[in-house]
């Protein structure tokens, strides 16, 4: 291997710092939106008249079967366009967090279809009403096999973050690519972000791991 | 909704369409392989081949494939790897899905019924004739499901590719957007190819999944 | 002290599964073409126990020998992976659960054996094939899949399969315990035969009136010791130990 050399990175340490954070940034926010809007999506499919449902549904759809690099793109040119001139910053969390909703409410939903429908009739023969039944019995029991597949879109939407980069958000890839076009040393600042990234996924999974063991001990 | 723009652009579309699945199919197949490669490696008694395997599925799906490709085609000239764009997006999105498809196998064949292995051990049949002929006829009905989701997340990202300069779907959308500012036209016509070609996949892994799981 | 005189021998044989110990210490022989029914309760270790002897389950001190060869020999990767192979095509076991493999026809499941580890040209595994399903009575489902058969005749064609191997001795860990009481006998019948022709058998089960048609001696297990074994009028008429008498109290009605 000719002339690597990672020390050339440690210079720009505060730089990938600062991208990191908008990362962190990035995903948080999107997180939260995307886990809302999840939830009012799943409510919507699950409890709305058809009608109301129905646009959902068709955002899902197209959601699901297109890059999100492509909706990234229309959201940001497209913002633009229609007036709304917010920074890329603000397409990006946007982009982000439609897109992940769809796939929570896809998780959502398929976790409170799955409780067994017995439950439903146990709560109301005791007299429940629908909504306290929805509270006290379903809600619970669907939160449990939820959880994981959620987790799962959490750290594929981690790693996700890396495409706002290509809107102009600053944040570790992007941070990334302007040392690179200083060093012309693609190599060691990638493996670096690939590294951190790494790292960052870690950190994550053990997070979510240890909630999980959490929900399963609240038995 | 300016209807002349999308007759006009739709046959660049339709030829970036055309490299977005050259893409897709060569990245797929290269995936698979690799899959292939890493699973036999899992099933080894070798300690070591085990490991390599467990620390290439960790790395690849535990970092961005965007990254990864930039490592690739930007980093590669640094190490003696000098690749074109579509190359490089081969190879990228190739050695990135075949993580997940090495998962996706393996899980279907921790998903056999374990007397199955049991009944051929019984009889005297040892670990790779017992894979062979019991456990992989077995699994392979189990993971076409699986796999067929892989296909269809790689169609997607294939749109990566468009950052290191490969003319696909969505590098051509980009273009055409950010020249015309019609994002709302333009997406149509990219995301019905996109769907066009998602849906067409999960038609096939539908057919084949009822043609041979069903049994 | 390997006797050529039995066929089966395990000697002290232990095994735990973390804390719980599940086998303390089992001695057991059996001679060529002896019947030997193992009954007990549930967590008695006699499915264990019959595990070991083909070294599906691995126990953790003790002997196992057939026919003055040592089963559990301390051998590690290759070495032990062929010895266990030659010696697992030496006995046959029969599953609760059939574990018939579902892509394969019937005929196939049974030459599968032959035609890979014994080198059987096709035609003769046909033949081969043919003569065992004859003999468990279901001839005519020769290219059929197992998703097909009942319970009974899956049974069957899973003795089939593992006498196609010409073991010298057949293992049947609860063979009827999952199916339909209509569909028992017939199994059952298959095995009297087998017994008949002086087929060295061991039938962990818990029908106790077929142990006692079939056996030459009945082992009672319990909480992983044996408690008790003699002939089955012995056993099974007058048992000796109290905790023997509680389990046949409430089981001698099965069957």
């Amino acid at each position: 291997m000719q002339g690597l050399d990672l020390s050339i990175v440690t210079p720009y340490s505060e730089l990938l710092a600062t991208g990191l954070w908008w990362t962190v940034v990035m995903f948080v926010s999107s997180s939260i939106l995307s886990l809302l809007a999840g939830i009012a999506f799943a409510l919507i499919v699950l409890y709305a008249p058809k009608l109301m449902a129905l646009p959902v549904r068709f955002i899902t759809w197209l959601l699901m079967g297109t890059p999100l690099l492509l909706q990234l793109y229309v959201i940001y040119y497209g913002l633009v366009q229609v007036g709304i001139d917010i920074p890329a910053l603000g397409a990006g969390i946007i982009g982000l967090s439609l897109h992940f909703a769809v796939y929570n409410a896809d998780v959502i939903r398929a976790g409170v279809v799955s409780v067994d429908p017995g439950q439903i009739e146990g709560a109301r023969s005791i007299g429940l009403s629908r909504g306290q039944t929805q509270r006290y019995v379903i809600v619970p029991q669907a939160l449990r096999s939820t959880i994981a597949p959620l987790g799962n879109n959490l750290i594929v939407l981690l790693k996700d973050t890396s495409l706002v980069s290509i809107i102009g958000i600053a944040e570790l890839v992007y941070s990334a690519q302007l040392a690179v076009s200083e060093t012309y040393s693609p190599f060691e600042f990638y493996l670096t972000v690939a590294v951190i990234y790494y790292a960052a996924n870690l950190v994550l999974e053990v997070g979510l791991h240890l909630l999980e063991k959490k929900v399963e001990m609240s038995r | 909704m300016d209807l002349t723009l999308i007759q006009r652009t739709f046959p660049f579309f339709l030829e970036a369409a055309w490299i977005t699945v050259q893409i897709s199919v060569l990245a797929l197949l290269l995936g698979l392989l690799v899959a292939f490669v890493l699973v036999a490696a899992r099933l080894s008694t070798v300690f070591l081949f085990r490991c390599l395997a467990r620390i290439y599925v960790s790395v690849f799906r535990g970092t961005p494939c965007l990254v990864q490709l930039f490592i690739i085609y930007f980093g590669g000239p640094q190490i003696g790897l000098e690749l074109e764009p579509f190359a490089a997006g081969v190879i990228g999105l190739g050695l990135n899905i075949a993580a997940y498809m090495a998962e996706s196998i393996r899980g279907a064949i921790s998903n056999v019924d374990p007397g199955q292995e049991e009944a051929a051990r019984s009889i005297g049949f040892g670990r790779r004739q017992t894979l062979w002929l019991v456990t992989l006829p077995q699994a392979a009905k189990l993971m076409i499901r699986p796999l067929g989701v892989n296909a269809v997340a790689l169609i997607k990202g294939s749109a990566l590719v468009s950052t290191i300069s490969v003319v696909e779907l969505s590098y051509t959308a980009q273009r055409f957007i950010s020249s015309t500012y019609k994002p709302f036209e333009i997406f149509m016509v990219s995301a019905l190819l996109y769907i066009v070609m998602v849906y067409s996949v999960r038609f096939v892994v539908d057919y084949l999944d009822n043609r041979f799981a069903a049994r | 002290m390997n006797s050529e005189k039995f066929m089966v021998e395990v000697k002290g044989a232990r095994k735990a599964y973390g804390a719980l110990e599940v086998l303390k210490g089992i001695d057991l022989s059996v001679s060529r073409g002896q019947i030997v029914a193992i009954i007990g309760p549930s967590g008695s270790g006699k499915s264990t126990l019959l595990r070991s002897i083909n070294q599906l389950e691995v126990l953790n001190d003790g002997e196992i020998w057939l026919e003055g060869e040592q089963v559990n020999r301390p051998l590690k990767g290759r070495a032990y992976e062929q010895h266990i192979n030659a010696v697992r095509q030496q006995m046959g076991m029969v599953f609760q659960h059939f574990n018939l493999f579902p892509h394969l026809t019937v005929f196939e499941n049974i030459a599968l054996g032959p035609i890979k580890l014994k080198g059987l040209s096709k035609k003769a595994s046909r033949e081969l094939a043919m003569e065992y399903l004859s003999k468990v009575g279901l001839a005519n489902k020769f290219d059929e899949y197992p998703s097909r058969l009942s319970g009974g005749q899956k049974q069957r064609v899973a003795i089939a399969r593992a006498l196609a191997m010409q073991p010298k001795v057949m293992l049947f860990d609860e063979a009827t315990s999952a199916l339909d009481p209509e569909l028992v006998e017939e199994v059952n019948q298959v095995m009297k035969q087998l017994a008949a022709e002086h087929m060295t058998m061991l039938i962990v089960t818990h029908e106790m009136r077929f142990a006692g048609e079939v056996a030459d001696r009945i082992v009672f297990m319990d909480g992983g010791v044996v408690v008790e074994e003699g002939a089955p009028q012995d056993i099974l008429q007058n048992p000796v130990h109290e905790r023997t008498r509680s389990f046949l109290k409430k089981h001698l009605h099965d069957r």
